[in-house]
């Protein structure tokens, strides 16, 4: 039988997409518009700034077709992703949807499928007359990019501080543990507490706050990762190259310990976003009037404790606990695909 | 072993007067102390105050004094046990923080009381056969009602048990003097969200004893599966869990913030939340060096525990 050679069949568009550059350029195409909307909406004219999340919604969109078909073998994970899509979806296009203003007294105390002036209240409206379903939409952009930006932070510091101990061991580790140790044995709250107390809240100290309460705990694995990547062979081979320590953290030992880190970054997700909700209900946190989950739980908490106005609490109870289900499943399936490899 | 332990104390001990110091120097800035002046006399009266007025009241409040010279006196009051007095309650703190102790105290002895035995339950049930139909349920419960946090399960079973059905009380104030009753709400809530992370553990550890030869071995030679699971494996695959059940005391104490404020329940968490709000320095000193010394406890309980249990682990 003749051998003949394959066509080499052409990559498929979902491969494409599955390439590092592609997925890192479709993730700040929806991060990058995100964060500049929420953190800082008055840098940009007016006219740019209602375009601005437009890219991000098919961004979105192609980012869960692929999530889901690279994922398809691990149910769990894919209903993760979708929870988590889904409000990234809703924080994505809050702006376009026709939603009432979510900040914009109407009727106080509607209670769900009320109506006024042709508006219908699905989910009711707040103490002041807000829009719950609005107020529920607008909430989650806050929620998602405060919460990301803080645990991204606190991953660099993190594994920046891990690799250092790791690698370098000595002196290093020694001082790096024991400042690491200090941190750890504060209770978070105490820490979240003392940190935003001191410093007022607000969302950028929100992020130094989370970063100093989880980057710990990061510095802890990622030391543990390195320690045991940096007896390999190929770690040995590019220090008898003569490679700078620096080039090997980064080039050699980082991309070998993503698995683990990645898992561990969606459940910190969840962590963080836990804590900025808490925080917020606390009054240590995001300030009012725009629209959060955790302001919208305190404010609730405080005025409508009667069955009837119990939606009011319910609905940010259920969409942050709905996101945190989200980012906790899809860590669940990933960590089972991982250990089936 | 010993040496271990001594090891373990010696950092606590350094951790503590490092903990205590960065305190001092955070609640000694003018900014505290502003602040305690505003909370104490009020946003307007502070304003109106001349400067040598201020002076006048925080003389009387003994902040005045140098910051190395407070810090001295502080540590030496507290190898006397005198904790010192809080400016927000007018007390003094030893009281304040045994009282507050023996109500997060009997919170976390219903939680650990029920968490335990569902905890466990569930998770043998799980890891007995992995991938069954009755592993992935009790697999999907743990790890929905640990996604949900503390907030969400804590507003869920309000409006479901008090607003809804009306038979338990919404908050747990204990205005009226000790009630049983408002304590179902807090530990219901802390036992959702804490059962599902012990159940998984103790599966995971369950589901590694079930592969291991011995097993294999005991179910080959004959002995009802019962036995098996009962007498063989329970006993390796309970290791696990005690150490993370143990570390469970230090969230438990700190953690639970938010349960206790949302259900007005005065433990130690809310102590803690209210001090730091108001600046009250001593309050918070007492509250994180104990906050610190159990969280380090029970790290050296787990250790020991762990190599009590396992005999296959051994410090040199």
């Amino acid at each position: 039988m003749a051998v003949t050679e394959a066509p080499l069949p052409r990559p498929a568009l979902v491969e494409i997409l599955r390439s590092t550059k592609a997925m890192g350029t479709l993730l700040s195409l929806v991060w990058v518009p995100l964060t500049i909307y929420v953190m800082f909406p008055n840098s940009v004219p007016d006219g740019i700034r209602d375009s601005l999340l437009i890219p991000s919604i098919p961004a979105v969109l192609i980012l869960y077709a692929v999530g889901v078909h690279s994922w398809r073998e691990s149910r769990v994970a894919v209903i993760g992703l979708t929870l988590i899509c889904f409000w990234l979806l809703m924080a994505v296009s809050a702006p376009y949807l026709p939603l009432a203003d979510p900040n914009k007294p109407i009727m106080p105390f509607a209670v769900p499928g009320a109506e006024r002036d042709g508006h219908i209240f699905w989910l009711g409206a707040d103490f002041k007359g807000r829009d719950m379903l609005s107020r529920a939409i607008w909430g989650c952009q806050r929620v998602l990019v405060w919460g990301v930006t803080a645990t991204l932070i606190a991953y660099i510091v993190g594994t920046l501080f891990g690799l250092l101990a790791g690698y370098l061991a000595g002196w290093w580790d020694e001082i790096i543990s024991f400042v690491a140790n200090v941190f750890l044995s504060f209770p978070v709250m105490v820490l979240f507490i003392l940190i935003l107390n001191y410093l007022g809240p607000s969302g950028f100290n929100i992020v130094i706050a989370v970063t100093f309460a989880s980057a710990p705990a990061v510095m802890r694995i990622v030391r543990g990762l390195t320690l045991d990547i940096k007896q390999r062979d190929y770690v040995l081979a590019a220090q008898t190259r003569g490679e700078h320590p620096f080039y090997i953290m980064v080039v050699e030992l980082l991309p070998n310990a993503r698995g683990p880190i990645i898992v561990d970054a969606c459940l910190r997700l969840g962590y963080t976003t836990v804590a900025i909700t808490t925080l917020t209900f606390l009054g240590l946190g995001l300030q009012p009037p725009d629209p959060d989950w955790g302001l919208m739980i305190r404010e609730s908490a405080g005025t409508a404790m009667l069955w009837k106005f119990s939606y009011m609490l319910l609905v940010p109870a259920l969409s942050v606990s709905s996101m945190i289900l989200g980012f906790n499943l899809l860590a669940d399936g990933l960590r089972e695909m991982s250990l089936r490899d | 072993m010993l040496k271990l332990i001594l090891r373990r104390l010696a950092q606590m001990v350094l951790i503590m007067a490092v903990v205590s110091f960065v305190l001092f120097v955070i609640f000694d800035s003018d900014k505290f102390k502003k602040q305690i002046a505003v909370a104490e006399l009020g946003g307007f009266a502070v304003s109106a105050l001349t400067e040598e007025d201020y002076r006048a009241w925080l003389a009387s409040k003994g902040l005045d004094v140098p910051f190395h010279e407070r810090y001295a006196n502080w540590m030496a009051n507290l190898f006397q046990g005198d904790l010192g007095h809080s400016f927000e309650k007018n007390t003094e703190v030893a009281g304040l923080l045994a009282d507050r102790l023996l109500n997060t105290g009997i919170l976390a002895f219903w939680v650990f009381a029920l968490m335990i035995p569902i905890a466990l339950t569930l998770g043998v049930i799980a890891g007995i056969k992995e991938g069954s139909p009755q592993d992935r349920v009790t697999s999907f419960i743990s790890v929905f009602f640990t996604s949900i946090p503390e907030i969400a399960t804590a507003i869920i079973l309000t409006v479901i048990f008090a607003l809804g059905l009306q038979w338990l009380p919404a908050k747990s104030a204990m205005i009226g003097g000790w009630n049983w009753q408002e304590l179902v709400l807090p530990v219901m809530t802390l036992v959702l969200y804490d059962f599902g992370y012990v159940a998984r553990m103790t599966r995971a550890s369950m589901a590694e004893v079930m592969t291991s030869q011995y097993i294999r071995t005991a179910i080959l030679k004959g002995i009802p599966r019962n036995r098996v699971i009962l007498r063989h494996a329970l006993r390796n695959a309970l290791i696990a869990p005690f150490t993370v059940i143990v570390l469970q005391l230090n969230w438990l104490l700190s953690g639970v913030v938010v349960v206790e404020v949302f259900f007005q329940y005065d433990g130690f968490g809310k102590m803690l939340l209210e001090a730091a709000l108001f600046g009250d320095i001593y309050v918070i000193q007492a509250g994180t060096l104990v906050a610190v010394f159990v969280a380090v406890l029970s790290q050296i309980i787990s250790d020991i525990g762990y190599t009590f249990l396992n005999p296959r682990i051994r410090f040199n």
